[in-house]
């Protein structure tokens, strides 16, 4: 039983890992109904910035605040170049769009920092809480839960400024339609750079993140991979939702590569979420807590 | 009749250019410089063409001039067959191909057959295509991926206190899911049922850039030691992970494809005491020394960043120019020193390398590799392999001299698997005996 609960939690801890790249797509997709393909670059992009600042001599208290501009001015130019000659497209336009901006990303990475692999200390150190290793023999690492913390104070800072302020109320008219919303005054193009730059924010706490878990890699674009599954469970348009999709994605992957994995030659924590997905797509279409689309045929 | 002069003068110059580019010998770079694994695929060519610049600076293989044309794969099978098809008959002619990509490799393997060209795959690749009777073409130089996990075993018996204080013993397994990560099982397997240790084998998922229940599995298990047969992130991933759930990184022990600077850095301070296999022994040497005055200075490096001469990926691209110049030079002793070679001229070459401690000390290379002695029934040349371990800084070698598994064994596997390959394809194996 101690190993089971050990799985889990390791599980749950993992999911909250997947949340943080889920988020900036649902921001993206709840302000502007797109599906920024980009996301996984972004975080790519933001991590190699930090480490390359950090790696050419500037403290981490500075190259954070740095790579910030980097990802707002990122994000102001995608608004300007990317999606205002798109404004009013469909959908599918737009996605393709944004697939395009992923290669443009992650060339122009590490066309400035290069390609060589470099690491990122935030200063949190990555091994088992000694105490709860000793008194229960349960491994959980200090690194995770802390990234968990960071989480929960985001996903709340979110919610708060995506119900109680003024621009979340325009970012919501916005999502719901683009034209309506430019007809009562709500400048679009004003909604749609900040929202970028937020979503470059959740990008740099996520890269961040990632960057000191596994290193800066390339390889940081294929969290994005372990994102997907979340956001079709949590729904695209829910901040909470991306937090329970991560929990049950991270829980239910783990359970089942540890249970399930030896019975089919393991190896299945990558299509595993996936399937899970699947199933649940056919039972909830719109996810957890996705808004349900009902329209008259 | 300045004009006319002009023609002629113009025409002696091209006339010239075109007899001076006729002895050159064209090498594809069938490169990835961008995408997931751009640090290997950098530090690698950019060893290969820093050696062949050196070589070139030096005025070529008995003044035959190497030139190469790179083309990106981004590591992928389907680009990089699209590169050698574009480039095989480029130059005059492909002599040699070194994809540094199993998926490439094998998606060129029956090509390169077809088209008479040899290709070599230092270090990954088929093992048993060290059976030159079956694959004429293909050349795992220096230490095929089983021999290396002969090597493995045999160097975790020494720590033990000798191979059989391996009987009762649990080894884990931990390998990418992908047929790299389970070429090595056979080998393993065979020693788990003759020494009598327990070998757990884990699968990661591609990428594995998460392996948390992998880890837990492994907490579980309370493993002697842990073989990491990794790439890419999931190197790092899985340093990271020991050190997540205690598990000393001393008592594992990586392929070589997890033993380079790109493996341990990401990790930081969890990759301390970690080791790994590899077929180089780290460290400086003239040869590197040399690339440093002639080529460097000369302002035609290939690295931007000087610091990564001499790093593992690029000490491994020199050691393969190293091999591929010295296939070269051997084909022209039988076929015409000073004459560019065909690539079925350079096949013999890589047929009849005898790379001994000799050579390499004249090469400025003695120790960097072993000596690598190849025939028609051995295109893998040596099978030895160093155990080196990193110190957070650099990687040391911690095996003073070359080791070997059980060769016999392995060569018996290679063997038996190039004959199911040849019966499954209709090869007629070569009679080394009338190979000349």
């Amino acid at each position: 039983m101690q190993f089971f609960f050990e799985v889990l939690i390791a599980g749950l801890l993992s999911g909250v890992m997947y949340a943080l790249v889920a988020l900036g797509y649902v921001l993206i997709y709840k302000a502007s109904g797109v599906f920024n393909f980009a996301q996984g670059a972004m975080v790519f992009f933001a991590a190699l910035t930090t480490a390359g600042l950090v790696d050419s001599g500037l403290s981490l208290w500075l190259a954070v605040p740095l790579t910030m501009v980097a990802m707002v001015v990122l994000g102001l130019l995608t608004e300007k170049f990317v999606l205002r000659p798109l404004v009013a497209q469909h959908e599918i336009t737009l996605f393709m769009a944004t697939i395009g901006l992923t290669f443009f990303i992650e060339g122009l990475a590490q066309a400035i920092w290069g390609a060589n692999v470099r690491a990122l200390d935030l200063g949190i150190e990555d091994v088992p809480l000694e105490w709860l290793l000793e008194s229960a023999n349960i491994a959980v690492s200090q690194f995770d839960l802390i990234a968990s913390g960071i989480a929960a104070v985001l996903v709340t800072l979110l919610a708060i400024f995506f119900s109680k302020t003024k621009i979340g109320r325009a970012l919501r008219a916005v999502a719901d339609d683009h034209q309506a919303a430019l007809s009562i005054g709500i400048p679009l193009q004003h909604i749609w750079g900040i929202v970028w730059a937020v979503a470059g924010f959740v990008a740099l706490v996520a890269g961040l993140l990632w960057g000191a878990r596994n290193g800066v890699q390339f390889a940081l674009t294929f969290v994005a991979l372990k994102a997907l599954p979340v956001l079709i469970l949590g729904g695209f348009t829910s901040v909470p939702g991306a937090i329970v999709g991560g929990l049950i994605i991270g829980a239910s992957e783990k359970l089942a590569e540890v249970y399930l994995g030896p019975y089919v030659g393991g190896g299945i924590e990558g299509w595993f979420p996936y399937v899970l997905a699947l199933l649940f797509l056919v039972v909830r279409p719109e996810g957890l807590f996705g808004e349900r689309i009902i329209r008259r045929i | 009749m300045k004009y006319i002069t002009r023609i002629f003068l113009a025409a002696a110059v091209a006339t010239v250019t075109w007899s001076a580019s006729a002895q050159e010998q064209f090498i594809p770079a069938i490169d990835y410089r961008v995408g997931p694994y751009a640090a290997g695929g950098s530090g690698f060519f950019g060893g290969a063409i820093d050696y062949m610049s050196l070589v070139n600076a030096k005025g070529g293989i008995n003044g035959v001039k190497l030139v190469w044309e790179e083309c990106e794969t981004e590591y992928n099978a389907t680009r990089g067959v699209e590169c050698y098809e574009r480039l095989k008959k480029s130059h005059g002619g492909a002599s040699l191909v070194e994809p540094l990509s199993t998926g490439i490799a094998y998606g060129l393997l029956d090509r390169v057959a077809q088209d008479k060209i040899p290709m070599t795959t230092l270090g990954y690749g088929r093992s048993d295509a060290a059976d030159g009777r079956v694959f004429p073409y293909v050349f795992p130089l220096i230490t095929s991926y089983w021999n290396q996990a002969a090597g493995m075993i045999k160097y975790l018996g020494d720590k033990a206190g000798g191979l059989d204080k391996l009987k009762g013993k649990k080894i884990v397994h931990l390998y990418h899911d992908s047929a790299f990560g389970k070429e090595p099982i056979p080998v393993f397997e065979a020693y788990a049922k003759q020494l009598g240790f327990e070998l757990i084998k884990i699968p990661v998922a591609h990428p594995g850039n998460e392996q948390q229940s992998q880890w837990l599995q492994i907490r579980q298990a309370k493993p002697d030691y842990v073989i990491l047969w990794g790439w890419g992130v999931m190197n790092a991933t899985a340093l990271k992970s020991a050190q997540r759930n205690g598990y000393p990184r001393e008592k594992m022990l990586g392929v070589w494809w997890a033993g380079s600077e790109e493996d341990v850095i990401p990790a930081g301070a969890a990759a301390k005491g970690y080791s790994s296999m590899t077929f180089n022994t780290p460290g400086n040497y003239p040869v590197l020394d040399e690339i440093k005055k002639k080529v460097y200075a000369a302002g035609k490096g290939n690295l931007e960043d000087k610091g990564r001469i001499g790093s593992v990926y690029h000490m491994r691209g020199v050691t393969a120019a190293i091999l591929w110049v010295e296939a070269i030079r051997k084909a022209q002793e039988k076929y015409g020193k000073g004459k560019v070679m065909t690539a079925e001229q350079v096949r013999w070459g890589f047929e009849n390398l005898n790379v001994d401690e000799a050579s390499l000390k004249a090469l400025g290379a003695f120790g960097m590799l072993p000596p690598v002695k190849t025939s028609c029934l051995d295109h893998e040349g040596s099978g030895a392999v160093k155990v080196q371990r990193w110190d957070g800084k650099s990687w040391k070698a911690i095996t003073p001299n070359w080791v070997t598994g059980d060769k016999a064994m392995i060569r018996k596997m290679q063997e038996e698997g190039a004959a199911k390959y040849a019966a499954e394809k209709k090869i007629k194996p070569r009679d080394c005996s009338k190979e000349g």
